[in-house]
């Protein structure tokens, strides 16, 4: 059953469209992130939820009641600001008790539910102490008991990590979740950082430039992606030039070697300029199992990235050059640098994307060399 | 499930466009009533300095007539600039130093700076005459000596203007990091203090000293008891007890120009990060 | 006033060892010292020794035993009285001026007219303004005679601009734009997200105000409003031209007394002085203090 319903929602600033025909179905208790680069019009939405921006067309539902002309204090959401945003006049415990004042609960009850919320962001104790006091991670903390503490329909955070420290994000993110769950609240998180997203959501809804890319689980958009957008800004990605050879037979061939795709190519004919997604992780080294892709050519590259090593291997004569991931094992004879290798992966792996732009038919000369795209530099291109 | 928290809601007024347009009603009104206090003098003096007849500009044409107005005005207005250039010598590299090296005594040199607005000026005077006319210094007993003195009364009077200004501009620039950029590039101090300092200061240093400049051309008590009659604050005083027009004239001619004074400052910070500054009256 | 900004202080780590603690540093701000010592300081001290002599040079606490005068009482009291008045009213509607400009919905340029305006307009006092209000609400003024003419004249109805009230009316001149400058930049603190962040708790607009945005601006608008006072009472020359005296100020009368007009007695002159010093010192140093704390909540 839809709890939280968002219909055609479009929002103009005069000229520009900040966001366009937006359409979200999201259940009760379910974790939905927003996750695209910056601008791309996730924080206006989620604000025009808070009714703090008008949709300047569609509607937006909350338990079955039209909510999206109401002003911004009668619509039961809890929202958490980027910027934490507590009171710097109240201690932790009157910013918690804030909400509880604004609808003259009795002052036991404040009393109680404020001791309730602070134990569940594991500050018991600190109630007297100022905002200015804590900690950024135990700001954030006490701005989600705050919006939690109305028991509110719906939980909105924006952004609510970006301020901190890589070790505390991870852990607050876990916490986040963890009381999320507890409580079953319905829940929308924006984010930049496709990590949060796909380790925190039910669903993820993935926005460029104020539209829905895709929508689905963390685990569908990465190996789905529908699109080139996606593909390039969940997760690391090699994009190849390829050409058409034989569309029935899914056959395509990479810098003058061959490979198949997992069945036949209906989105481009013979001759097509298309790009192939392949995830590193999905290529090994080695001449792989009986049907794989094969690739031949020399080691350009060795990353240690801890858990896992990335090799970059050019695929023959051509300016194609592949990524593949392969976990850290000690025990592994990683190449040279120079060496000729092998790598192989599925067929099915091979995702076929339209061409990027730019890319000429020809298969020498004129192709663009393959690039690794990892999450951020997609961000960074789209601007 | 609903827990009794949303039903004991009552309805409340948002944020709405009619709470929008209600909140504007009440600025333009509270706006309006202060426009009219402001102008309402301003209207009364010039319609006061347009009362001669048959030439209702007589009084104007008297002023920019008397040899005594140009006068005050050039004294004043170059007794401003020393004490402008005086006050910055010390207090940039006061501030700057204290902002860098020694960050502990800033509350100490703050409280001096605020000291002015303390002493009433007529004790400051009284007290510079007292130990300066003395031998052998002897400064009151020239012209020359009692210039000096003026400057330096009004010296200390700008420090607390040009120390707040310098002092948010240099907080507004990150000194230490520049300066550390500087000294690895082989400067010195003076060429950091001209080169990198100064420059960036423009916006506070250039408010500061016309703040300075509309504290020194006011002023009356200080040059009056040095005996600087020539200086503008003592002229419009004689005038306003012996004309009856001119000094509605001199008035406005005077706010005419701090205003502009002033202009130029916001339209020289409007694009800086540096804030205008306050100011104290007397 | 200064702003309480801190800073990171990572120590003066390449100065020698000095016995003051933090190097050798402070030498630098000798000339700043000096010059505050030859030309405040010292002239100051005379204060000090002053209060304790009398007319023929020998010590002595008559002086301050003179303060409890009534005439001298009579003078603290009406300073005291239109600087608290006057510091009031110019905070109360100073501060709705500047919410209005800055919160209020108008355009742009209102605001930074009005900056503008306060710039100037608290530097116009002393002559040229007790002169403006005279020229325009005085006996013969402009607006007097044009309200006499319809038969509203204000002499008639009570008001009257050399009294206490009329002196009030004046110094709101200079009090309002000062009010407006120092309360601008902490209104502009007020961050839209706590706003929010009421708004999404269930706070209406009234109660924003009056739970959240009131509360963090009272640091502020205090400090503002006391600086307001001692504004108020330091000023003289604009009650000495506008009343030539009549109405007794401190800083008129410690004027007369050193200056030498008729039972001039320089030591009480001072000894009053030393009262206004004190009083400017207190209002300065809570405004110092309340100002440092908005800053901390407005910075958060």
């Amino acid at each position: 059953m839809t709890f939280l319903q968002l219909s055609g929602v479009q929002k103009r600033f005069g000229d520009v469209v900040a966001v366009e025909d937006f359409n979200l179905d999201a259940a009760k208790g379910e974790f939905v992130s927003f996750l695209g680069p910056s601008g791309c019009g996730k924080t206006t939405t989620l604000r025009m939820i808070a009714g703090f921006e008008q949709p300047t067309a569609g509607r937006i539902t909350l338990a079955g009641t039209d909510i999206t002309n109401r002003p911004p204090n009668q619509r039961n959401v809890g929202m958490v600001f980027q910027s934490y945003a507590l009171f710097p006049n109240m201690t932790v415990a009157e910013n918690i008790a804030f909400g509880l004042k604004v609808r003259k609960t009795p002052g036991d009850r404040i009393r109680k539910r404020v001791e309730e919320l602070l134990a569940l962001i594991h500050l018991e104790g600190r109630g007297d102490r100022y905002p200015w006091q804590l900690s950024g991670g135990q700001q954030q903390r006490v701005a989600l008991a705050r919006a939690l503490a109305i028991e509110p329909q719906v939980l909105l955070l924006d952004e609510p990590l970006s301020a901190l420290d890589a070790k505390i994000r991870v852990a607050l993110r876990q916490q986040i979740r963890a009381i999320q769950r507890q409580l079953g609240i319905t829940t929308v998180y924006v984010t930049h950082d496709q990590e949060e997203a796909l380790s925190l959501s039910d669903r993820v809804v993935v926005m460029s430039e104020g539209r829905i890319e895709q929508i689905g689980a963390p685990a569908a958009i990465y190996n789905f992606p529908a699109t080139a957008f996606v593909a390039s800004f969940v997760g690391t990605l090699n994009l190849i030039a390829a050409r058409v050879v034989d569309a029935v037979a899914g056959r395509l061939a990479v810098d003058g070697q061959e490979i198949r795709a997992g069945g036949p190519i209906v989105s481009a004919r013979n001759g097509d300029a298309v790009s192939i997604a392949l995830r590193p992780e999905a290529i090994d080294l080695g001449e792989g199992a009986e049907g794989e892709n094969r690739l031949r050519g020399p080691v350009e590259d060795i990353s240690f990235l801890g858990s896992i090593v990335r090799i970059r291997v050019k695929a023959g004569d051509g300016p194609t050059i592949v990524s593949l991931d392969t976990f850290n094992d000690p025990q592994l004879r990683l190449p040279e640098v120079g060496d000729t290798v092998t790598i192989s992966f599925a067929r099915e792996a091979a995702l076929i994307l339209e061409p990027p732009a730019g890319a000429t038919p020809t298969g020498t000369g004129g192709a663009p060399a393959a690039a690794t795209v990892s999450g951020e530099d997609a961000a960074i291109a789209a601007g | 499930m609903r827990s009794w928290l949303q039903l004991r809601r009552r309805p409340v007024k948002g944020r709405t466009e009619r709470g929008r347009q209600r909140a504007r009603r009440w600025a333009s009104l509270v706006f309006l009533i202060g426009v009219l206090y402001f102008v309402v003098p301003l209207i009364g003096t010039f319609l006061h300095s347009i009362r001669t007849r048959p030439d209702i500009f007589l009084a104007y044409r008297q002023v920019f007539a008397d040899s005594k107005f140009l006068e005050g005005l050039r004294y004043s207005f170059v007794v401003g600039v020393i004490t402008i250039v005086v006050s910055l010598a010390i207090i940039v590299p006061t501030a700057y130093w204290v902002r860098l090296k020694v960050p502990r005594l800033r509350p100490v040199v703050e409280f001096v700076t605020l000291m002015p607005f303390v002493i009433p000026p007529v004790v400051l005077v009284f007290g510079l005459i007292r130990i300066y006319s003395a031998k052998p210094l002897a400064l009151t007993s020239t012209n020359f000596g009692s210039d000096l003195l003026l400057v330096a009364a009004y010296v200390v009077l700008s420090f607390p203007y040009m120390y707040r200004a310098v002092d948010v501009g240099l907080a507004s620039m990150d000194v230490r990091v520049l300066t550390e950029a500087a000294q690895s590039l082989g400067a010195g101090w003076s060429r950091i203090l001209l080169r990198v300092i100064f420059p960036n200061l423009r916006t506070s240093l250039l408010s500061g000293a016309f703040l300075t400049l509309a504290i020194v051309i006011g002023e009356y008590t200080i040059a009056n008891f040095l005996a600087r009659t020539q200086a503008f604050g003592p002229y419009l005083s004689l005038l306003g007890r012996n004309q009856p027009y001119q000094p509605a004239a001199v008035s406005l001619i005077s706010f005419g120009l701090t205003w502009l004074a002033m202009g130029m400052i916001a339209f020289l910070g409007r694009s800086s990060r540096q804030r205008v500054q306050v100011a104290g009256a007397r | 006033m200064a702003d309480a900004t801190t800073v990171r202080d990572r120590g003066a780590v390449t100065a020698p060892r000095s016995p003051f603690g933090f190097g050798w540093s402070w030498l630098g701000l000798v000339p700043f010292f000096l010059f505050s010592a030859a030309f405040m300081f010292l002239p100051v001290s005379f204060l000090v020794f002053g209060s304790l002599q009398d007319s023929a040079g020998s010590m002595t606490l008559q002086n301050y035993r003179d303060l409890s005068r009534p005439d001298i009482v009579n003078a603290f009291a009406n300073s005291i009285e239109i600087s608290a008045i006057t510091a009031i009213v110019g905070g109360l509607f100073g501060f709705l001026l500047a919410y209005a400009v800055i919160l209020g919905g108008l355009p742009s340029f209102f605001r930074t007219s009005l900056m503008t305006f306060s710039g100037v307009a608290s530097n116009f006092a002393g002559v040229p303004l007790a002169l403006a209000f005279i020229f325009t609400f005085g006996q013969l003024g402009i607006m007097t005679v044009l309200l006499r003419g319809i038969g509203l004249d204000p002499y008639q109805h009570g008001f009257s601009l050399y009294n206490k009230v009329g002196l009030e009316v004046v110094y709101l001149y200079f009090q309002f734009p000062l009010m407006v400058l120092i309360i601008a930049p902490a209104i502009d603190g007020l961050r839209r997200d706590w706003r929010e962040a009421a708004e999404n708790l269930g706070a209406s607009p009234r109660e924003y105000w009056r739970r959240v945005a009131l509360p963090i601006l009272m640091p502020s608008i205090l400090g503002a409003t006391i600086l307001l006072f001692g504004n108020a009472f330091g000023a003289q020359a604009t009650a000495f031209q506008l009343t030539g005296g009549t109405i007794p100020i401190v800083t008129n009368v410690i004027g007369a007394q050193i200056r030498g007009d008729v039972l001039h007695n320089p030591g009480l002159g001072y000894a009053m002085a030393m009262g206004m010093v004190v009083i400017m010192a207190i209002s300065i140093s809570i405004y110092t203090v309340l100002q440092r704390r908005s800053e901390r909540w407005l910075r958060s």
